[in-house]
């Protein structure tokens, strides 16, 4: 999002910068051949796959750019006490 | 325009065809249309980028035509305006994946059955099958020119084969216009444009500096207040049929353009 100061130009971060990460990602889907609405749609579904098992809330899946591959890279948490996940 | 279905084409490459389709898309659902915006460009899809809708692409045309997903899975809701929809382009599949008579099937089906008012289609530049695929389901188009030589003689080209294509609406849509460089004499005046090509234009839009800004952030101009975005919304209301006037241009410079974006908006 644009702040008010982006707008004046006085942010050395202007918009260049949102398409700057804009570029990067949709670059990343291209070389990679997939749609970023599909990985989108498989991250939720993983997520949710992963909360059934270990109903945490600390889990995160993002996709992230290294080098010239695209990944998605899961964090999850597991309890310490080893509370065993609802099944 | 009474057409429904409109191709916004040009011949010359980088003129501001994706540009005009955005923002009269935009435009048009601003006023209440229902509204679908459509890539054809496949291989080369940028309409979702200059909207701001790229991470929501799911599915694209070619896998609506090859029977991959339904229309409606297809369609990218816009959530910054009601009623407008991206069906856009595949990224990874080329040009003879669209056949003409089957992306009519398509449109046909927009228009009929999920009561679109208006569908506006972005063309690939060229003469080639992209454009006459581009054309085939439309019943008008907005011919997107530059006020210099090349770009005038390609529209000069496009609409020869527009209304060979029986395609009876054909507006002008006046790109890039630099009042200052008209003023100078060093630029094509819309009166020099319409005595050339002897179409009259619906719209004319200024060089501005907002068009970058907005593409940079995908969000198209006439949601903000840049003389362009103005310009775009006014092409949107005579396409309607409303009687405006073209306002006299000036460069969006200086201390009236820091306070309109101060604000007004992007
Ligand atoms: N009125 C304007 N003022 C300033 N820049 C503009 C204007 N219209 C378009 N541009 C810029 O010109 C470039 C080309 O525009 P656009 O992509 O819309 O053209 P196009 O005709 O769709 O190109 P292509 O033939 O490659 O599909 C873009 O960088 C865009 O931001
Ligand atoms: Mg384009």
């Amino acid at each position: 999002m644009a702040s008010f100061f982006d707008r004046l130009g006085f942010n050395r971060k202007g918009s260049k910068e949102t398409l700057k990460d804009r570029l990067e990602l949709v670059l990343a889907y291209d070389r990679a051949k997939i749609a970023p609405g599909k990985v989108d749609a498989l991250r939720e579904d993983l997520l949710a796959v992963v909360k059934k098992y270990f109903p945490t809330e600390g889990s995160n899946i993002e996709v992230e750019q290294r080098g010239d591959t695209i990944m998605l890279v899961a964090n999850i948490p597991l309890e310490k006490e080893g509370a065993p996940g609802k099944r | 325009m009474n057409a429904k279905v409109i191709v916004v084409t040009s011949g010359k490459g980088g003129v501001g065809k994706t540009t005009t389709t955005a923002n009269i898309g935009v435009g048009l659902a601003k006023l209440g249309e229902k509204v679908a915006v459509i890539d054809v460009d496949v291989g080369l899809r940028n309409l979702d980028v200059v909207m701001g809708l790229e991470s929501r692409v799911v599915f694209d045309l070619i896998d609506v035509i090859e029977g991959k997903c339904r229309l409606q899975q297809a369609l990218i809701r816009d959530k910054r305006v009601e009623n407008l929809y991206l069906l856009p382009a595949s990224q990874t599949r080329d040009k003879d994946a669209l056949d003409p008579e089957v992306f009519k099937t398509a449109v046909k089906q927009l228009i009929e059955e999920e009561q679109f008012d208006r569908v506006l289609i972005d063309s690939p530049a060229g003469i080639e099958s992209g454009f006459r695929t581009a054309a085939a389901p439309a019943q008008g188009a907005l011919v997107v020119v530059n006020p210099e030589v090349s770009s005038v003689r390609d529209a000069d080209r496009i609409i020869g084969l527009l209304e060979a294509q029986q395609i009876s609406e054909i507006n002008l849509v006046i790109n890039r216009l630099r009042p200052k460089m008209v003023a100078s004499g060093n630029m094509l005046s819309e009166a020099d444009v319409l005595e050339i090509l002897g179409v009259k234009p619906i719209g004319i839009i200024p060089e501005d500096e907002g068009i970058l800004v907005s593409t940079n952030i995908g969000e198209p101009a006439v949601l903000g207040q840049s003389v362009a975005g103005q310009a775009f919304m006014a092409t949107a209301r005579r396409l309607r049929g409303e009687d405006l006037a073209f306002p006299k241009l000036e460069e969006d410079r200086g201390f009236m353009a820091v306070l309109r974006r101060l604000f007004g908006g992007k």
